[in-house]
């Protein structure tokens, strides 16, 4: 891909450099060719390891790989450059977006590789078998498991690594259905209700591959405008071009439709409640949490780097898209009676209140951005982790009627989530606080009137957090409801760390605040 | 500016309370004991605290040349948000950290018994009482109460003002009566709703000021006039009124004061709605002097009306904690004309009102408590005659009520005499139909004396002890109080002034003659 790039870049440029082979920084990209390499150890691994063996190799070489690529990521703090002739930007955006998306993976796979709080796996043997057939009878007895999932996740996270890093469209394209493919696969990995969960890859498939379409459409309206698929070129071009400005924007409208969908904004939201309620939800957690950070890194960088000069032109697009966003997720959530899609339609309207922050484009703009996906990522992996735990014979018991009482059964589980629920309202003390508050302070000035917007859906959306708050604590239990399923550690770790987070955050968000301020910074 | 001594003042219950919540929850047969421990932890350090608190009192400046805020402490925790843990108190505070302060050993006292036994009879279901809990929630709830009045920065009240919330719905949630789940949620609903709404002001007020902090100093003054002021205004207002709870803001109160038990209760009205008062005058007027006149009229309105249809209320009670929640509601209309009516008179007027209400009020639910804990009712028709079985119980009942009166000699008086007249200087009408509330509340006070503890004796009645020691010096402080302060204010005057005189001067800082509204406003009556 990266020839590719020289080439396209080449072609439109000079002749006499058309064999150019751009200079390859690999320590900054090592992070992700760690995690290309273990995604690609873990497919060996699936093929010649014993069956009896996989299930452990596989979870810590899928830990050990996000924890190296991490640590990698951190050491390139100062050591930031682009590289592959532009394509890729090591810089303060995308080390941070990187750094949070691995964090954040680390925890989910940890949510997935449990096998104790839903008995064998959260994730189907052999998700190919028709719903219903004597086959899938049998499967569903069994404890069979597989773990074809980890590799997935890995292809899924490389793809979300370099998603935030691309300067170059056509690479960014690549990057989003690197991490796409594996999701739509894992969305329908679900060990129960199945036809939900395959219904669920199917919908995310469908829409996404439209997405990506468009996606791709942009990008050739955008070449046909710069002669470039670089990101600055397109700036560069926005000043000189002779090209008429319908192709701009056509390629700019294009390029975002892609964008916002994988991010879950309205009006390209319809999906997510879906998807997120029929995958299983460590898989839930892990798009719920990973990918909107990875999309609205690639968001932060089409903006800032490529468009930034016609902000002017372009930005009622995203007051509308944030405003959509915002109220959707505020008034839909209000109807919805199953928790995960409850938490769905909440991140519809964090992405609106993200989107707030991406409004005002400046650094200050920026690291409120940063420091929100953060919050927002800790506190989503462990709302879905305990999600996990209320169970009945039937697995999951996500509709909020079984949830009534629940406070009776366990007040330590309801007062977590209470806690949580809080913090995804915008209580302050928690990180959910700091980061509303980040966000509307950069935007003030810029869009007042889309802050007052934000402050009234989150409002309207504290209600429908209330509304499962009063269900656990003041509903009476019903005989047959759902018990709360002891954490095995695997999941009380995720738990307990995004719970900390969120904590830490609400009381001294300051270090990262500062760090996000750091970060705040975009090659072009 | 780093003075701890306030720091200390938040410590000393906070130890107590993690003191008691640390004790180890022994088995059955240790219950008692453990019990026994919590409570004697729990008086020890709420009397320290209240000992600790008067220390702070008596080097507190009056002077004239004394600065507005005294012990302030100013710490960075959130530089970026500007937001600092930064306290001070003012005259007006320092009060009420004395009354509440003083109202919680009282209250520790008072509910010293209440869970040995099941204290309500009608709860079909008794839940598992824990003294161990009741006492480490009440003195968590001193922390965030002292917390409350002595923050400078807004986000810091904010938040202590929230987080009163939590233990007081445990308070009413786990150890109130029968209905008590119904009325926690009631409170805590109604509470948070104000609160929410009070959050987006805050945050309005940060940006629009554009001060960059929280802190209540560089705040004051720097609030753009216009709409702006009045809807951040009304953020506040109505937060507050929620809490006060001010008509037609009121309806949680009934609920919440009659479901929780007395302890808890005479700290809910006596000191949480104070917060609400508090609020208006430390916030609303200085932060919105506009606004806070633009709106005063509709506000002191509203306060007529609670004042009366409160009263009438109480009169239709049977229960008898419903009746003394709906005599505060009244009550707290008398204290929203004190401070609406931007007189001198009428500030400090409130400013002595929420003081001695609190301790009229306290007493009164106490007294209530120790009748509902021998009748095991809170019926008025299940009692009759007590005063001639129990004497000692029947005249406190008698100086309580009298005290909700406002029967002058004692403290209440004093301050709702004063309301009215500051009222009356600038509103002649709404004074004089203010003052009406008066002899309604005579009427109240003295139909629940008689019908409970005059008249016949029911023989239920004639078994019941008379108050005990512990529960004499439960009560005792408050009476001695009640009874000094009503002949002697001056001690709490002189403390109360300045910072009525530095709130008024806040409000009539953009409208530099006072006297022309006076002077307009019986002119317009005349028309």
């Amino acid at each position: 891909m990266s020839a590719l790039s020289g080439v396209l870049t080449a072609a439109g440029t000079d002749p006499s450099t058309y064999v150019h082979a751009p200079s390859i920084s690999y320590v900054a990209l090592l992070p992700i060719l760690i995690v290309l390499g273990g995604a690609c150890l873990g497919v060996l691994v699936e093929a010649v390891a014993p069956r009896a063996l996989r299930y452990p190799i596989q979870v810590s070489l899928t830990v050990l790989v996000l924890l190296a690529a991490l640590i990698d990521v951190i050491s390139l703090h100062n050591k930031l450059t682009t590289t592959v002739s532009g394509a890729i930007a090591i810089d303060g955006v995308s080390l941070f977006i990187q750094g949070t998306v691995l964090v954040l993976a680390v925890l989910s796979v940890l949510l997935i590789a449990d096998r104790g709080v839903e008995p064998g796996s959260a994730i189907v043997a052999s998700a190919a078998i028709t719903v219903g057939s004597p086959a899938d009878r049998e499967l569903a007895s069994s404890r069979r498991v597989q773990t074809e999932i980890y590799p997935l996740a890995l292809f899924a996270v490389a793809g979300m690594l370099i998603f935030p890093a691309a300067n170059n469209l056509l690479l960014m394209f690549v990057a989003l259905e690197v991490l796409s493919l594996p999701l739509y696969l894992m969305a329908g990995l679900a060990r129960r209700r199945r036809l939900l969960s395959q219904e669920a890859a199917i919908k995310y498939f469908l829409l996404g591959a439209f997405a990506s379409a468009f996606f791709l459409y942009g990008v050739a309206m955008l070449y046909g405008y710069a002669n470039s698929v670089d990101l600055s070129a397109i700036f560069a071009a926005q000043n000189s071009s002779t090209q008429s400005d319908t192709l701009l924007w056509l390629g700019f409208g294009l390029l975002m439709v892609g964008l916002l969908f994988k991010a879950g904004i309205a009006p390209f939201h319809s999906w997510t409640p879906d998807v997120y309620q029929g995958s299983p939800t460590p898989v839930t957690t892990f798009m719920a949490a990973c990918t909107k950070v990875a999309a609205f890194g690639a968001i932060l960088r089409v903006f800032y780097v490529g468009f930034s000069i016609s902000a002017w032109d372009w930005r009622w697009l995203i007051w509308a898209a944030a405003i959509a966003s915002m109220v959707v997720g505020a008034v839909f959530g209000l109807t919805q009676t199953d928790v995960k899609r409850i938490l769905a339609y909440s991140s519809i309207a964090h992405a609106g209140f993200i989107l707030v922050g991406l409004v005002a484009l400046d650094a200050q703009g920026i690291s409120s951005v940063l420091f929100y996906l953060a919050a927002y990522g800790f506190t989503t992996v462990a709302a879905f982790g305990l999600v996990m735990l209320v169970r009945d014979a039937n697995g999951e018991a996500t509709h909020l009627s079984q949830w009534s009482g629940l406070a009776r059964r366990s007040p330590l589980f309801a007062a977590t989530f209470t806690f949580l629920l809080l913090a995804l309202a915008g209580i302050p003390l928690t990180s959910g606080f700091t980061g509303k508050f980040v966000v509307f302070r950069a935007a003030y000035h810029v869009a007042g009137p889309l802050v007052v917007v934000g402050l009234i859906s989150s409002a309207v959306a504290a209600f429908f957090y209330l509304r499962i708050v009063v269900m656990m604590f003041f509903a009476e239990p019903a005989e047959d409801g759902p018990t709360i399923t002891i954490p095995t550690l695997l999941t009380y770790i995720p738990i307990l760390a995004g719970v900390l987070v969120t904590v830490a955050l609400g009381v001294f968000p300051q270090p990262l605040i500062d760090l996000a301020g750091k970060a705040a910074k975009l090659h072009g | 500016m780093h003075n701890l001594s306030l720091l200390g003042l938040l410590a000393v219950p906070l130890i107590g309370s993690l003191v008691i919540f640390a004790m180890p929850g022994g088995g059955e047969d240790n219950q008692a004991r453990q019990h026994t421990v919590a409570k004697q932890t729990a008086l020890v350090f709420s009397v320290l605290t209240f000992v600790y608190a008067v220390v702070l009192a008596f080097q507190f400046k009056t002077g004239p040349d004394s600065s507005r805020f005294q012990f302030q402490g100013s710490w960075v925790w959130i530089r970026d948000l500007g937001v600092h843990f930064a306290f001070g108190l003012d005259g007006i505070a320092l009060v009420l950290i004395l009354m509440s302060t003083l109202l919680v050993p009282c209250v520790v006292l008072a509910s010293w018994n209440s869970f040995d036994t099941v204290e309500d009879a009608e709860d079909a279901v008794p839940s598992k009482r824990s003294a161990k809990a009741y006492f480490g929630l009440l003195l968590l709830l001193e922390v965030f109460m002292v917390g409350v009045f002595a923050a400078t920065d807004i986000f810091l009240f904010y938040v202590f003002f929230e987080a009163m919330l939590v233990p007081m719905y445990f308070i009413i949630g786990s150890f109130g009566g029968p209905r008590r789940q119904y009325a926690a949620v009631k409170f805590f609903l109604y509470s948070l709703v104000g609160g929410l709404l009070m959050l987006a002001s805050v945050i309005g007020l940060y940006v629009s000021s554009g001060t960059a902090s929280f802190a209540f100093s560089d705040l004051v003054g720097h609030v753009p006039g216009g709409a702006t002021q009045k809807w951040l205004f009304l953020g506040f207002f109505i937060a507050f009124a929620i809490k006060a709870p001010l008509f037609p803001f009121h309806t949680w109160l009934p609920d919440a004061g009659a479901e929780a038990p007395a302890g808890g209760a005479a700290l809910l009205v006596g000191v949480l709605d104070k917060v609400g008062t508090f609020g208006f005058l430390r916030y609303c007027l200085p932060l919105f002097p506009e606004a806070s006149r633009y709106f005063a009229k509709t506000i002191l309105i509203l306060s007529v009306i609670g004042v009366l249809y409160a009263a009438f209320l109480a009169m239709g009670q049977r229960d008898m904690k419903r009746l003394v929640a709906y005599t505060s509601v009244a009550h707290f209309g008398f204290i929203g004309l004190g401070i609406f009516a931007f007189t001198t008179q009428g500030g400090t007027g409130a400013v002595l009102y929420m003081v001695n209400h609190g301790l009229a009020t306290g007493l009164l639910f106490i007294v209530v408590g120790f009748v509902v804990a021998r009748g095991k009712s809170r019926q008025i028709g299940d009692y009759g005659g007590t005063a001639k079985v129990t004497p000692r119980l029947g005249g406190a009942f008698l100086i309580a009520g009298l005290a909700a009166l406002a029967l002058p000699g004692l403290s209440t008086f004093i301050s709702e005499f004063l309301t009215l007249v500051g009222t009356f200087v600038r509103y002649k009408a709404l004074a004089i139909i203010g003052t009406t509330g008066i002899i309604l509340a005579a009427l109240y006070v003295l139909l629940l004396y008689q019908r409970t503890m005059q008249g016949a004796v029911l023989d239920k009645v004639r078994a019941f002890r008379d108050l005990n020691a512990r529960e004499t010096f439960a009560i005792a402080p408050l009476i001695i109080l009640i009874i000094a302060l009503g002949v002697y204010p001056k001690p709490i005057t002189d403390i109360i002034n300045p910072a009525v005189n530095y709130t008024m001067h806040d409000v009539g800082k953009t409208d530099p003659q006072p006297q022309n509204v006076a002077q307009h406003s019986p002119n317009g009556g005349h028309k």
